[in-house]
C-alpha cells in the first residue's frame, strides 16, 4: 500500500509539473493544442484567436461536434478569403462534456492559449457559467446555441439562436393564429433547460390563444427511450396536435412509437427538431406532415445553404443540423462585427470586446439562419431574425 | 501500543503537512503570477473533490459500506447553500453569509444522511450500494422538477411547473426546476477551500482515532463480534454515515458558490458523479485518507492536462484509469512493486528527495 | 382499456430490461462483480448489427449472429485484460476497472461512429398483434423479446445442469472449494463472461429494435436500469432477472401514466428501495445465512 501511494505521489507531481509547465509559456501550449481544429500556424499578434467551447464527448456530443465542425469550416473559408481585416483566424475548440465546471475549465484553458473572443458555449447550463467568467474578463462572447435567458444577461454576451421563451411564445402564437389545433398535448424533457424553458413560456402564452393544453407530459434524460405512456395520454386526451419542444433524437423515437401505437396526429416542433431528416437510416416517411419553426433548413434552395451543406457533408460525412448553421453564422457575425469596428489582433481583450459589442449591433448578417431579412442584434444580446415555419413533405422541408 | 499511536500521529501530521505545503506552493505560484488560468480555475474544484473523496472514504473505508449515492448529498448541500445565499443576498455581509450557507448545507445534508441512513444501513453490501444509488437518483430527479418561489406572502413550492407556484406580482422564482438556480454569488476561494479540506481531514482523522471511530471500525471488521461486546451498531453506523453526508454537503456548497449556475444534470449530480468519487477513494486506497486526496487531485487534473489530445482525451483518460487500477490493485503488480521498491534501491532519504522533484 | 394498454407497454419495456438483466445477473452470480461495462457491450453489439445490415446489406439474422460472436470475443478479451489481473483483489477495485472499461468502450465508439444518432432498422419482421379492434397493440418486438427472454431463461437453466454449468455454480458458491474440487476457476469465469457478453449482443439488438435510436451512450442508462431490475428480482437469480425486469417496466409505465411523468424515475427507485427494505435480497433472491 505504501509503495503504491508513493508511486501515486510521483505521478501526481508529474501531472502538476505538466499542468504548471503549460502556463509559463502560453505559446508552447498552443503548439501541442488542438492540432486538427487549428487552422493556421502564424505567430502571436498577427492572428485572431477565437475560442470555442461545447460538448464533444458525452451524451450531448452531437451538438458540440456540429458546432465545432461548422466553426472550423467557417474559419477555413474566412482565412482563404483573406481573413478578418486582413488577419488570419485561429480556432481552438475545447470540450466541456455539457458540464458547467468543465466549461469553466475549458474557458480558462482557452484564456491560457490567448483567446480574444469566444464562440460558445453550445449548451445552456455551461453557457451561463462561462458567461459569468467572460463578463468578469470583459471577453466578447457569442453563443451559437445557448438559449436560456441567463446566457446573455451580461452586455458582453450575444447569441445566434432564439431564446427559449421566444421560441415558446412564437410556437404558441403560430399554432393559435393559424388555428392549427384546438386541443394540444405537449411532450417535453423536464430535466433539460432548453425544453422546459420553451414549455413554460408556451403554456403561459397558450392561455391567451385559442387552443387548450390537454396534456403536458414530461420525460427525463434518464428515461428517454419509452414514450408509449406519453403518447397514449395525448391520444386519450384527444389532442389533435402534439407540441414537441425537444431535440430530434428523442423526437425520432416519439414519431416511431406514435406510429406503432396507431396514433395519427399533427406534430409541431421547434428548432431542436431540425436534424431529424438526417438521422442516419431514419425512415423519413414517419416525419410526413411534421411542422416546425426553424431558422435553418438543410435542404433550403439558396446558394449559401447548399454550399455549406455540401462542404460540410464532404468534410465530416454528416448533414449539418441547426447547431452547425448557428455556429457558421456566429463565426461570420464575429467577422462582420470585427470588420465594422476595425478590430485588430493586437488590441487588448477588453478593447476587442467593447468594439465587437458596438460592431455587432450595427451589422446585418445574411447567414444560413437569417431568412430573407438577415440577422441583426440588439444590445441585450438577442438576435433579431424570423423563424420559418416549415412542414415536412416527402422527406423534405416545405415553407408553410 | 504507544509506538503505534505515535506512528498514527506522525502519519496524520504528514497528511496535514502535505495539504498545507501544497497550499503554500500554489500561493507562491499565484503571487508570482506564473499559475495558468486553467490551474487557478481548478483550485476550488480540486478542494471540492478532495472533500468529497475524504467524506466518501469515511463511508467506504472506515464504515466499510459501499455508497453509490454520494453525489446526492452533494446535490442537497449545493442547492441548500445556493438557495440560502440567493435568499439572503444583500441582507447579510458576504463572509458571514457564506459561512452560514456552509453550515446550513452541512446540516441539511446530515439530516438527509440520517433519514436515508436509518432504512438503508440495515442492508448489506451490494444491496446497500444499489439503494444509495437509488436515493441519489431520486434526489436528482426531484431537484429537476422542484420549483421554489418567493413573494410577499412567503415561499411557494411546486413539483410541477413555474405557473403552479401562483406567485404574487414582484415574486421571484429562486429554484426553477431543470434550470436550477442561477446567479449564486461566487464566494468560494482557494483559501476557504483549503480551510474546509483541513477541517474535513481533522474531523475524519480525529474520528478514526477516537473511541467512537474505533467502534465504527470494529463494526466494519466484524459486525457480530462488535455487537456481542455491546457496541450499538445502528448508532455508530448512522453517526459515521451522517458525518460523511454532511461533509459531502459542505463540498456541495463550495461547488455551488464557485459557478454562476447550478443545475442537477446527470453529469454533476447523477450516479456518474457518485461513481467518480468512488474512483478517487478506491484508487487512493480504501481507508487511506492521504491516498484519497492524491487520487482526487490526480484524476481531476488528468482530463484537463490531456486537453491537448483533443478527440482522444477521454479515451486516453479511460486507459490511464484502467492501467492505474491494475497497477495499484492487482496482486501481481503488488508483488512486483515489493520487489522493485524504490526504497530498496535508493534507501529512504533518496526516495523522499525524488518524490519532491 | 387504457389500463390494459399501459400494462402491455409496461411489459414490453420490462422485457427489454429483463433481457439485459439476464446478462448482468449471470455475471454477478458467478464472478460477484457489478459489470458496469455490460451496457456498453450492448451498445457495441448494436453497432455491429447496424453497420453490417445498413452498410453491407447483410441478412439481419446473420448480422445478429456475427454480433454475438463479436461481443463474446470482446467480453472474453475485456475479462482477460482488465478483470483477470485483479482476481483476488477487493471487489471494489474490479468495479472501478469496469467503469474504466465502460468509459473506454463509449469513447472508442464515439471516435469510430460519431455522436450523431443512428436509426436502427428493426430486425423483427413479425407484424404487431392487434387486439380488441385495434385498441390494444402488442408490437412484434415485444413478442420476440418476451419469447427470447423465456427461451434464454430455459436454456440457461438447463445449461446450469451441465458440467460447465455446475462448475459455475460451484465457483459462485465458493471459489476456493471449487478449485480444490478440480474446477478450473479462471476458465469458468472466462466462460461466464463469454456467455454474458453474447447475451448482451442479443439484448442490444432487441433494445435497438424496440427503441431504434443508436448512439455511443445508448447502453449506459438501460444498463443501469437493468441492473436495478436484476437487484429487484434478486441478483444472481435467472428467473429473478426476468421477473424484476418486467415488474420494473410495469411500475415505470404505470407511475408515468397515473402519478407523474416528471417524477417517474423517483417513483421507480422509491419502489425499489421499499422492496429491498422488505425483502433485502430481492424478490427471488436467496437468503444469506450469516456465519459467526
Amino acid at each position: 500500500m505504501k509503495k503504491s501511494k508513493m508511486i501515486l505521489s510521483v505521478l501526481l507531481a508529474g501531472t502538476m509539473v505538466l499542468g504548471l509547465a503549460g502556463c509559463g509559456s502560453p505559446s508552447k501550449s498552443t503548439s501541442d493544442n488542438a492540432s486538427d481544429s487549428k487552422t493556421s500556424d502564424s505567430s502571436d499578434g498577427d492572428t485572431f484567436k477565437i475560442g470555442g467551447i461545447g460538448p464533444t464527448t458525452g451524451g450531448a456530443a452531437v451538438y458540440g461536434q456540429a458546432v465545432k465542425n461548422a466553426a472550423e469550416l467557417a474559419v477555413n473559408e474566412i482565412n482563404e478569403a483573406g481573413g478578418i481585416n486582413g488577419k488570419q483566424v485561429e480556432l481552438n475548440f475545447q470540450d466541456d462534456e455539457h458540464d458547467a465546471e468543465k466549461a469553466v475549465n475549458a474557458y480558462n484553458t482557452l484564456k491560457d492559449w490567448g483567446m480574444q473572443a469566444l464562440l460558445g458555449t453550445v449548451t445552456s447550463t455551461p453557457c451561463v457559467a462561462v458567461a459569468n467568467e467572460a463578463y468578469a474578463d470583459n471577453m466578447f462572447l457569442l453563443s451559437p446555441s445557448g438559449s436560456a435567458v441567463e446566457c446573455v444577461q451580461y452586455d458582453n454576451a450575444f447569441r445566434v439562436c432564439f431564446s427559449d421563451p421566444n421560441q415558446g411564445l412564437a410556437s404558441a402564437q403560430y399554432i393559435g393564429e393559424n388555428k392549427l389545433a384546438s386541443k394540444v398535448a405537449v411532450i417535453y424533457d423536464s430535466s433539460d433547460v432548453y425544453s422546459s424553458g420553451i414549455y413554460e413560456k408556451f403554456a403561459e402564452e397558450a392561455k391567451n390563444q385559442d387552443f387548450e393544453i390537454v396534456a403536458a407530459e414530461a420525460f427525463t434524460a434518464d428515461n428517454n427511450k419509452d414514450f408509449s405512456t406519453q403518447i397514449q395520454k395525448a391520444k386519450d386526451a384527444g389532442a389533435d396536435l402534439v407540441f414537441l419542444p425537444i431535440y430530434y433524437t428523442e423526437a425520432s423515437l416519439i414519431l416511431d412509437q406514435a406510429k406503432k401505437s396507431g396514433y395519427d396526429t399533427k406534430f409541431f416542433g421547434c428548432d431542436g427538431l431540425d436534424g431529424i431528416l438526417s438521422v442516419e437510416n431514419f425512415d423519413t416517411s414517419l416525419t410526413e406532415g411534421v411542422m416546425l419553426l426553424t431558422p435553418f433548413a438543410a435542404d433550403a434552395e439558396d446558394e449559401a445553404t447548399q454550399k455549406f451543406v455540401s462542404e460540410y457533408k464532404e468534410k465530416y460525412g454528416d448533414t449539418p443540423n441547426q447547431f452547425a448553421a448557428d455556429a457558421y453564422d456566429g463565426m461570420y457575425a464575429i467577422k462582420a462585427a470585427f470588420e465594422a469596428e476595425n478590430v485588430t489582433p493586437d488590441m487588448s481583450i477588453s478593447d476587442i470586446c467593447e468594439a465587437a459589442k458596438k460592431g455587432i449591433t450595427s451589422i446585418t448578417v445574411d447567414g444560413l439562419t437569417g431568412g430573407e431579412e438577415g440577422i441583426t442584434w440588439t444590445a441585450d444580446g438577442e438576435p433579431n431574425k424570423s423563424p420559418k415555419a416549415v412542414i415536412i413533405t416527402d422527406g423534405a422541408y416545405k415553407a408553410m | 501500543m504507544k509506538k503505534k499511536m505515535l506512528n498514527t500521529t506522525k502519519n496524520n501530521l504528514i497528511t496535514y503537512g502535505m495539504v498545507i505545503i501544497a497550499y503554500i506552493i500554489v500561493q507562491i505560484f499565484v503571487l508570482s503570477g506564473s499559475l495558468s488560468n486553467l490551474m487557478q480555475g481548478l483550485l476550488v474544484p480540486l478542494c471540492t473533490y478532495v472533500i468529497l473523496a475524504l467524506s466518501l472514504n469515511l463511508t467506504v473505508g472506515v464504515l466499510g459500506e459501499l455508497s453509490l449515492g454520494h453525489a446526492g448529498f452533494m446535490c442537497i448541500g449545493a442547492f441548500t447553500g445556493a438557495f440560502f445565499s440567493k435568499c439572503t443576498f444583500g441582507t447579510i455581509p458576504d463572509g458571514l453569509r457564506f459561512f452560514l450557507a456552509i453550515l446550513l448545507g452541512a446540516l441539511v445534508a446530515a439530516i438527509f444522511g440520517i433519514l436515508i441512513g436509518i432504512p438503508v444501513l440495515r442492508l448489506r453490501g451490494d444491496y446497500l450500494a444499489i439503494v444509495t444509488l437509488a436515493f441519489g437518483e431520486i434526489i436528482k430527479n426531484v431537484m429537476n422538477v422542484l420549483y421554489v418561489g418567493k413573494d410577499s406572502a412567503g415561499f411557494h413550492f411546486s413539483l410541477k411547473d413555474q405557473m403552479s407556484l401562483n406567485l404574487a406580482d414582484g415574486g421571484e422564482v429562486i429554484i426553477k426546476g431543470a434550470q436550477g438556480i442561477s446567479g449564486t454569488p461566487k464566494n468560494s476561494t482557494f483559501t476557504i477551500g483549503i480551510i474546509l479540506v483541513l477541517i474535513t481531514l481533522f474531523i475524519i482523522l480525529n474520528l478514526m482515532n477516537s473511541r467512537d471511530g474505533r467502534a465504527v471500525m470494529a463494526i466494519r471488521d466484524n459486525r457480530i463480534a462488535a455487537e456481542s461486546i455491546g457496541i450499538n451498531i445502528t448508532k455508530y453506523k448512522l453517526m459515521a454515515f451522517a458525518v460523511s453526508a454532511s461533509l459531502a454537503g459542505v463540498a456541495g456548497v463550495l461547488y455551488a458558490h464557485n459557478l454562476a449556475t447550478l443545475t442537477a444534470l446527470p453529469k454533476n449530480f447523477g450516479y456518474n458523479m457518485s461513481i467518480m468519487i468512488l474512483v478517487f477513494v478506491v484508487l487512493g486506497g480504501i481507508g487511506n485518507m492521504r491516498g484519497s486526496i492524491i487520487a482526487a487531485v490526480l484524476l481531476t487534473l488528468l482530463p484537463e492536462v490531456l486537453r491537448g489530445l483533443n478527440d482522444y482525451r477521454m479515451l486516453i483518460y479511460a486507459v490511464v484509469l484502467i492501467v492505474m487500477m491494475l497497477f495499484n490493485w492487482s496482486p501481481k503488480a503488488q508483488e512486483w512493486k515489493a520487489r522493485h521498491s524504490l526504497k530498496k534501491l535508493f534507501g529512504r532519504k533518496d526516495t523522499a528527495a525524488k518524490g519532491g522533484n | 382499456m387504457s389500463f390494459l394498454s399501459y400494462l402491455i407497454n409496461g411489459i414490453s419495456l420490462g422485457s427489454v430490461y429483463a433481457i439485459i438483466a439476464l446478462g448482468y445477473t449471470m455475471v454477478y452470480g458467478i464472478a460477484k462483480m457489478l459489470n458496469f461495462a455490460h451496457g456498453d457491450v450492448i451498445m457495441i453489439g448494436s453497432f455491429v448489427v447496424f453497420i453490417t445490415t445498413s452498410a453491407t446489406g447483410m441478412n439481419p439474422l446473420l448480422a445478429v449472429l456475427l454480433s454475438v460472436v463479436v461481443c463474446t470475443i470482446l467480453g472474453m478479451v475485456i475479462e482477460r485484460l482488465a478483470y483477470k489481473p485483479l482476481r483476488g483483489a477487493s471487489p471494489l477495485a474490479v468495479l472501478i476497472t469496469a467503469i474504466g472499461v465502460s468509459y473506454f468502450l463509449q469513447n472508442i465508439a464515439l471516435l469510430l461512429f460519431g455522436a450523431n444518432p443512428k436509426s436502427f432498422t428493426s430486425v423483427v419482421k413479425i407484424p404487431a398483434l392487434n387486439l380488441a379492434g385495434g385498441k390494444l397493440i402488442i408490437s412484434g418486438e415485444t413478442i420476440v423479446t418476451i419469447v427470447t427472454c423465456i427461451v434464454i431463461m430455459i436454456v440457461l437453466t438447463m445449461f446450469m445442469k451441465t458440467k460447465p454449468g455446475q462448475a459455475m455454480l460451484a465457483v459462485s458458491e465458493d471459489k476456493g472449494a471449487a478449485q480444490l474440487m478440480g474446477v478450473n476457476v479462471n476458465k469458468t469465469i472466462s466462460l461466464t463472461f463469454a456467455i454474458g457478453s453474447g447475451l448482451a449482443a442479443i439484448a442490444g439488438v432487441l433494445l435497438c429494435s424496440a427503441y431504434p435510436s443508436l448512439t455511443p451512450y445508448t447502453g449506459s442508462m438501460p444498463g443501469i436500469k437493468a441492473f436495478v431490475a436484476a437487484v429487484f428480482g434478486g441478483i444472481g437469480s435467472i428467473p429473478g432477472a426476468l421477473l424484476g425486469g418486467v415488474i420494473l417496466g410495469v411500475i415505470e409505465i404505470l407511475s408515468k401514466a397515473y402519478i407523474s411523468s416528471q417524477l417517474s424515475d423517483a417513483i421507480v427507485f422509491g419502489v425499489l428501495i421499499i422492496v429491498l427494505l422488505v425483502k433485502p435480497t430481492g424478490i427471488l433472491g436467496k437468503k444469506i445465512n450469516e456465519k459467526v
